[in-house]
Parts: structure tokens; sequence; C-alpha cells
């Protein structure tokens, strides 16, 4: 079972203690969202996962393997992908090349191959295209392959973040807030592919502030207020917790 | 254009003409008889006097009062553009490999001389564009590869005699390693800090190959490396004569180019080539994405290495005497300067700056005194005008094309 589990997770920076004793888990096919003030450290929870920080206390299992020590690309070959809350695109690359790098972990053809151009490697390279092409396809983005990323839409690009991500065939996918930057109707839109990638039997953990999207489509929420788990259950409840209110309103 | 704006640029002028003279005066007016003036303020002046024709040229032109003139000149270039966008690149690429093939029948000894260091610069630059172009690490210290490969063919060849071709592969595994010890510390340096470690890491190799006595016996070289040889019919039966002509050298060289042309274009077009353009975009990004960064960088400097120690070994060969003299500061700093103006990450960029910055400068022999000089007004607009440089690379998805 691809369950992600983090337990008792704390992360300091220098004095600010950015995370106390989180845990929570995303079990497989689940979709969960993780909301707080801004601050709260839902960024942060993210890049514990995908292994960009240190903790100094806890532990990140998934899948069975403790992620602690583990360089993220190493994450990433285990199935956690994620997107970024700044778009971070490789801006200079095509959107088919860039949806091509996150198949890197999934093939290994390396120099002699390429030079060579050995049967091999062609016929890994037309598989990394096709998983790509499906991968952009499955966005709605085939159109812009081969357009250079930075002169892409705002929104396009957004879109390009998930491809980019869905094409390392992840099995559990983070997403730090897809809809900010949106509009309404492309907010809507981005909550039918959450949906589709969640038919594909990928669980999703998801920062949003956009309360509609998150109490939309969430089966799950965890709260978090200045690094400190102050809630998790269902939507309803939480949408009527006191503490989770106190939070929003007293910001 | 606006009196505003023509004021705006003459007032630019006129102070890069003032500029112009403090910096020449210095350098031509003061001499151990005392301050002069004439001679600087004659060569300011024409200076002065064709870039103020220039500017005057350009203002017209941006007046539209030359229109009549260019129209047609603009319309003749547009179909000669378009003429030759129809031409499949396979025949630009066999006019190209004809012309170069042709070369040492057209020409005498001193142009065989000169094209055999553009190929050399040709097979570095594509080699530090890898590490460069590609992954966007800066190398500072590249030509210590280069040195690399010269001497280990060199002391191949001195001490055990073993041929050019034998010792061409052995080079290249020399210098990946190299790549890979120079690489390793620098692998979580980024940016400036990266820039002065292998600046420092060139010098050591150098000063290294200057003090190791026992081993490469110093400053005074290794004489008597063998040229390359092959094995040939003759009078007496099958027998290796060595190869010693300039044109033959010219055609060992090209062929090493054009090897390292087709090595480096397959990097590029690979799953490697992406993964070291997505080092380069957003190294933090590459690494969540499943692309092992610290591996990936080594391999850049691996890869560039070994282009670099290939053309080292063909340089020993060819000079028959090799010294630390030529592997100095100054020849990465050219290398780098090619890749640059060039257009980084670009094949035919790469190219082309080898050719500007080694044939040019021997056309221009006779201005020897100011070529440093002119060397740097050039790059300096050059960066101005064409910051990418003269042929950027295309990333339209030609990367990753499977067409060739
Ligand atoms: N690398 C870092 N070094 C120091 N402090 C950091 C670092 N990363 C995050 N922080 C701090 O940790 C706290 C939590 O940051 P985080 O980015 O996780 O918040 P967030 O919940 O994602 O907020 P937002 O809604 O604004 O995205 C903030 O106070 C932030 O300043
Ligand atoms: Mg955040």
């Amino acid at each position: 079972m691809a369950t992600l589990e983090l337990s008792d997770i704390s992360v300091r920076f220098g004095g600010l203690q950015a995370l106390t004793d989180v845990s929570f888990r995303v079990r497989e096919g689940d979709i969960v969202g993780l909301i707080g003030p801004n601050g709260a450290g839902k960024t942060t929870v993210f890049n514990v996962i995908t292994g960009v920080y240190r903790y100094c206390a806890g532990q990140v299992a998934y899948d069975g393997n403790v992620l602690a020590g583990r360089r993220p690309h190493q994450i990433l070959a285990l199935g956690v992908a994620r997107t970024f809350q700044n778009i971070r695109l490789f801006q200079n690359m095509t959107a088919l090349e860039n949806v091509m790098v996150a198949q890197h972990c999934r093939t290994k053809a390396g120099v002699v191959g390429a030079v060579l151009r050995l049967p091999s490697q062609k016929r890994e390279e037309g598989r990394i295209r096709k998983r790509a092409m499906e991968a952009l396809d499955f966005m709605g983005l085939s159109e812009f392959a081969g357009e250079v990323a930075s002169n892409m839409a705002y929104g396009l690009q957004r879109r390009l973040e998930i491809a980019r991500a869905l094409a390392s065939e992840p099995k559990t996918l983070l997403l730090d807030e897809p809809a900010a930057g949106l509009n309404p109707a492309e907010s809507l839109d981005l909550m039918n592919t959450i949906a589709r990638i969640s038919g594909l039997g990928i669980s999703i953990l998801m920062v949003e502030h956009d309360m509609k999207v998150v109490m939309g489509i969430c089966r799950h929420i965890v709260v978090l207020d200045h690094g400190v788990m102050i809630a998790e259950g269902k939507p309803e409840e939480i949408q009527r917790d006191p503490k989770v209110i106190e939070a929003y309103l007293g910001q | 254009m606006t009196i505003r704006e023509s004021k705006k640029l003459w007032l630019g002028y006129g102070l890069a003409m003032v500029w112009f003279y403090v910096l020449l005066w210095p350098l031509l007016g003061i001499k151990p008889e005392g301050l002069e003036f004439a001679s600087s303020f004659a060569i300011w002046a024409k200076v002065a006097v064709s870039a103020g024709i220039l500017l005057a040229l350009y203002q017209i032109k941006r007046g539209g009062w030359l229109d009549f003139a260019l129209r047609p000149a603009q319309a003749l270039r547009e179909t000669a553009a378009s003429a030759t966008a129809k031409v499949p690149t396979w025949i630009w690429l066999v006019l190209v490999a004809a012309g170069a093939l042709a070369f040492p029948f057209v020409t005498e000894r001193y142009a065989h001389d000169v094209a055999i260091s553009v190929l050399v610069y040709i097979c570095l630059g594509l080699g530090l564009n890898v590490v460069v172009g590609m992954a966007g690490l800066l190398d500072l210290g590249y030509i210590a590869f280069y040195g690399v490969g010269a001497y280990t063919y060199a002391l191949l060849s001195v001490h055990y005699g073993l041929s050019f071709w034998l010792s061409l592969p052995i080079a290249g595994c020399f210098s990946a390693i190299a790549g890979c010890f120079i690489g390793y510390p620098t692998l979580r340096m980024r940016g400036d800090y990266l820039a002065i470690v292998t600046l420092g890491f060139g010098e050591i190799v150098r000063i290294v190959l200057n003090n190791w006595m026992s081993l490469t016996n110093g400053p005074n070289g290794i004489l008597g490396i063998q040229p390359p040889g092959v094995y040939w019919w003759t009078d007496v039966g099958f027998k290796v004569i060595p190869l010693t002509g300039l044109e033959q050298f010219y055609y060992i060289i090209l062929g090493l180019a054009v090897f390292t042309v087709v090595a480096v274009y397959r990097i590029n077009t690979s799953r490697i080539g992406r993964a070291f353009e997505a080092v380069r975009e957003d190294q933090t990004a590459a690494e969540l994405m499943g692309v092992n960064t610290l591996r990936i960088k080594l391999l850049a400097y691996a890869m560039g290495a070994v282009f670099g120690g290939l053309a080292g070994a063909f340089f020993a060969a060819r000079m028959r005497f090799i010294s630390p003299e030529s592997f100095t500061f100054i020849e990465s700093a050219m290398v780098l300067a090619m890749v640059v103006l060039g257009g980084m990450g670009s094949i035919p960029g790469v190219i082309l700056g080898s050719l500007a910055l080694i044939a040019l400068p021997e056309v221009f022999r006779g201005f020897e005194l100011y070529r440093m000089l002119v060397f740097g007004g050039v790059m300096a607009i050059m960066m101005l005008v064409r910051p990418k440089g003269l042929w950027p690379a295309k990333r339209m998805g030609v990367r990753s094309e499977e067409k060739e």
C-alpha cells in the first residue's frame, strides 16, 4: 500500500520552529487537503516529504520505506511527485522537453548509448516521448508541446507543472497551491482535473487557499497553524471546528 | 526620430568619445621621454570621425531617408533567405563536408596551420560547451583537461612507445578521471564559488606540470613525442609509416572534430542532454523531478574533459613537444570566450566562435599591436548587441526530435 505517513515531524530554521510534531497520513487513493494561514508551514511539509529539508525529529515513511536520508530524486523514483507554489518549470525548454525530463528516473540509457544511438536507446527515447505526450494530452496541453515554457500563459504553465509531475509516473502527487492565480473557470477546470488524476489511482495531497476547491474535492483535511496541527478530519467537521475558525479569523 | 532622441544619441556619442580618448591617451601618450598628444589624437580623430559617420548613417536610416535604397535590398535578402531555407539541411552538410575535405588541396601551408588550430579549438569549445552551455556550470580551468590529454599521450609515447591511436582513448579516459576529480569537490557549489574553484584547479594542474620534474620534466617540457602512424603498404611490405605532413594532421583533427560534433549533438538530443539542461535551468527543480544532479554534474565535467583530452592528445602529437606554457589561464579564457561569443549551448555557434577568434586574428595580422584591444572591444560590443551569441542555440523542440 502506497501510504504516505508523517509521524511527529519537527523542523526548525534557526530560532523559528516551523513545524512541531506534525503527524498525518495520506492513504492510497485518498485526496487530502493541507490548509492553514500564511506561513503556517504547509510548503515546509512538502519540502520535508520530498527530501529538500532535513527534519530534526520524527519520521516520514512511504510505501514501507523510511524517507529520511534519501535524496529528492530517489524519493521521486519511489513515487512521490510534486508541483511548486511558485512555478518552477525549466524556462528555456519546450513543454515537451520539460515533461520528458520527468521520465529521467524511469529510464537508464547513458552516454555511450546516446553517442552510438544504440537500438535500446532509441527504443527508450521513443517510450519517453510517448509517455510525455500522454501526460501532456492528459492535461490538455498537446498542442503546446513545442512551445517554450516561459512563453506559455500562466494558467498553462500551472498545468504543465502538473503534467511534468504526472510524467514521472507517481503514486502520490503533492500539489502546492495549484489554483493560485487562476480565474474561477480555470479553478473549476482544475478541480475536474484533480478528480481525474485521482481516478487514475494516484493519491493526492494538496495545499490550497481556495476553500471552494478544498471543500469540493478533498475527503480529508489537515489544518496547520504556526507549524502545529490544530485539526484534522472530514471537510464538514473542519468547517465547524472552533479552533480552525479562530485561526482563520484571528489572522 | 524626435529631436530629443537624437540629442540623447549624440550626447552618448560625445561621452563615449571622451571616454575613449581618456582610455587611449595613457596607452599611447605616456612615454619615457615625456607626455605627448599628437599620435594618440591622430588615431582618436580617425575613430571619432568614422564612428560619427556611422552614427549619422544610422540616424538617417532611422529617419527613413534611405528607404528607397534599403527596400529592394531587404526584398532581395528575404528572397535569398527563403531560397536557402528551402535547401534541405543535408545539402548544407554535404557542402561543408566537401569544402572541409578539399581544403588542403586549394590552400597552402600557412592556411593548413591556421585550419588545424581552428579545428583544435572547435573540439575544445564543444567540450567546454557541454559543461558551460548545456549543464550551465562555469568552468574557468577547462584547459587543464587539454593538458592532461596532451601529457598522457606525450608520456605514453616517450616512455612506452605507445601509438597515437591507442593512446587517444587512454588520454580521453585519463581526462575524464581528471574531470571527475576536479568536479567532485565543486558539486555542491554554485555560481561565483564554482568559477573561483575551477580557476584554482586549472592553475593547480599547470603548476603540478611545471614542478613534477621527475615525471613531466618541468618547464623544459617533453621532447620527442612520436607522430601518429598508419599501417600501410610500402615497397618493403606492410610497415608503419609516420604521418608528418600538415595536411595529414589536418585530416586527423578534422576527423576528431567531426566525431566531437556528432557526439555532442547526440548527447544533447538524448535523455542525458535533457538532464544537463534541466540542471542548468533550475537545479533544485531538476533534482525534485528525478535527476540525480550530483551525478549529472559529474558526468558533465567528465564528458567535457574527454573532448578536451582528445584534442590535447592530438596537440601533443602534432607539436611533438609540449610544455606547461601551452596550458595557461589565458587559453581557458579563450575557449570560454568562443563558447560565449558563438552562443552557449549551440554547436554551430561554438564552431563560428572558434573561427571568429582563431581565424580572424590571423587574417588581421597587420594590426598585431592592437589585436587584444580590438578583441576586447569586439567582445564587449557583441555582448551588448547579441548577448545570446553569433548563432544562438535553438530551443524549439529540436533537442528531443528524433529526426537528425
Ligand atoms: N528555508 C527556510 N529558512 C528559514 N525559514 C524558512 C525557510 N522555509 C520556510 N521558512 C519559514 O517557515 C515558516 C513556514 O513557511 P512555509 O513556506 O512552509 O509556509 P506556508 O504555509 O507554505 O505559507 P504560504 O501560505 O505563504 O505558502 C515561515 O515563517 C517561513 O518564513
Ligand atoms: Mg507555501
